[in-house]
């Protein structure tokens, strides 16, 4: 259940479930209270106060939104100022090279193969310490324009950025027990509400 | 700081895989073919197991060469199968930096007791299974990802169903046991005792489970993540169809939209002729590869 407030207060918080851990991006929402839609067509976009792409196949995803004809509605979401947040292939949906949602250059498979794929404590500027950040075949950000804010960095590489009410990030906050990078978005999500209302 | 190859490492690929569709591909031009349809992953093996069936004789590990040659032609993570208990194999793959091996009983087993200890590998292993204990015990060998086995190389589902039905249905019956029951389940499933625990608790595989084994239609997709899979495999069905270009987009759009009846009969219009297919009663059982590893 819900911490707190009544159904009218509870925000809704899409996942695009077109392929990868959609699941895991939904049960962290959920423990943190907000209500959790999975995002498949345009109509599934509709009163959602924000959303996430999750890590999955970036390959994959992309095929699926050009299937589903979903880029124009998800730049429209952007457009009206809701916050969206991309987790590894997330990232790179997000970049000048996709949806073009955030102004970075992802590059892919940047870190390596699977052999390469690592855990490491990272500080991306919450409060408690470092997050303990899971890097798989992942993705850094090759480059950025003057708006996008660089919040943490591995080798010199951006892992997390922010521009405006996008958030990025080349790990998977979704697989751990630490929910303090979704509940840094929900705040987010939660501001923009308000601000809206 | 950078601990690589951790289980949770290992295991969270299987997350990203997750919804996906994986297929077998044989060269650089399917696997083109593969990832333009949308697939998540792709298998490089020399044979699809149809073709193993037919021409008998010993299924190994595929030439090195051709599955460079199949990392080098695509984006997307690529996957090769190592012979049940082929150790040395696994370490050959492992040395090519492959993203995923399956051991796999469509090759034949190079060993009959022992399936390869995982744990010491830095890449994630995906096996087979048929039930719970056997899913348990793969893991509990350092398994980072489960597939039913159903029946490969036959385009029936049957077998498919039955290990997905069998793998949920023992999970469920976990559900409402004591601690001296889990012990006693443990020992019948012949599982290690504390992932039987684990998944008595939470309900479910500690690891994300595929299925496999006979998928050949867009409604065999959809049939098959109604059972609980995560995503599926789909070996000989796609590239022994009339239309593999159709067929492999169309069993990815059921895998996503597996819910909706009318988005799977969309995917399942004007594909052509399926696979040839063998019915699996009718194999003699010498000729069965999900009884293969134990």
């Amino acid at each position: 259940m819900p911490p707190s407030g009544a159904a009218g207060d509870q925000i809704t918080v899409g996942v695009l479930a077109l392929q990868g851990d959609f699941e895991a991006h939904g049960l962290v929402l959920s423990r943190l209270g907000a209500r959790v839609r999975e995002v498949r067509v345009p109509a599934d976009l509709d009163g959602l106060d924000g959303l996430v792409l999750p890590g999955g196949e970036s390959t994959t995803i992309t095929l699926g939104i050009e299937r589903e004809r979903l880029a124009d509605p998800l730049r429209a979401f952007h457009a009206s100022g809701k916050p969206i947040f991309g987790t590894c292939a997330g990232l790179i949906m997000l970049d000048r090279e996709h949806l073009g949602i955030i102004d970075i250059r992802a590059e892919r498979n940047a870190f390596g193969r699977q052999v390469r794929s690592f855990e490491a404590p990272l500080e991306i500027g919450v409060d408690g310490g470092p997050v303990k950040a899971v890097f798989i075949r992942a993705p850094w950000i090759a480059e950025h324009g003057p708006s996008v804010e660089i919040l943490a960095e591995v080798e010199g590489h951006g892992v997390a950025a922010r521009e405006g009410a996008v958030l990025v990030v080349s790990f998977h906050p979704e697989l751990g027990d630490d929910d303090r990078v979704h509940e840094l978005f929900l705040q987010s999500v939660r501001d923009a509400r308000a601000a809206a209302a | 700081m950078r601990d690589e190859a951790t289980f949770k490492v290992k295991a969270g690929l299987a997350e990203m895989l997750k919804g996906g569709v994986i297929m077998d591909v044989i060269d650089q031009e399917q696997a083109r073919i593969a990832e333009a349809a949308g697939a998540c992953a792709v298998m490089a093996l020399e044979r699809v197991p149809s073709d193993i069936r037919r021409d008998g004789g010993v299924a190994r590990m595929s030439d090195p060469e051709m599955i460079q040659s199949i990392q080098e032609a695509v984006t997307i993570p690529v996957m090769a199968k190592a012979r049940i208990g082929h150790f040395a194999e696994a370490q050959v793959l492992e040395a090519l930096e492959v993203d995923y091996i399956d051991e796999s009983e469509v090759l034949t087993p190079a060993d009959e007791a022992n399936h390869i200890d995982k744990w010491p590998f830095k890449v994630p292993f995906v096996c087979g299974a048929t039930n719970l204990g056997e899913a348990l015990r793969r893991i509990g060998e350092g398994a980072a990802m489960i597939r039913s086995k159903g029946e490969a190389g036959t385009g029936d589902i049957v077998e498919a169903v039955r290990h997905l039905r069998t793998i949920n249905g023992e999970i469920k019956r976990l559900g409402g046991l004591s601690e001296a029951e889990i012990a006693t389940a443990a020992k019948d499933h012949a599982a290690p005792l504390e992932l039987v625990r684990a998944v008595a608790a939470s309900g479910r595989l500690p690891v994300v489970m595929f299925c496999a084994g006979g998928i050949a239609t867009p409604a065999d997709a959809s049939l098959v993540m109604q059972l609980g899979a995560e995503g599926v495999f789909v070996g000989s069905g796609i590239f022994k169809s009339a239309d593999p270009e159709a067929r492999a987009a169309a069993i990815v759009e059921a895998t996503t939209h597996y819910e909706v009846p009318e988005r799977v009969l969309r995917a399942s219009e004007g594909l052509g002729a399926a696979m040839d297919s063998i019915e699996s009663r009718k194999l003699e059982e010498s000729e069965l590869l999900s009884n293969r590893g134990w």
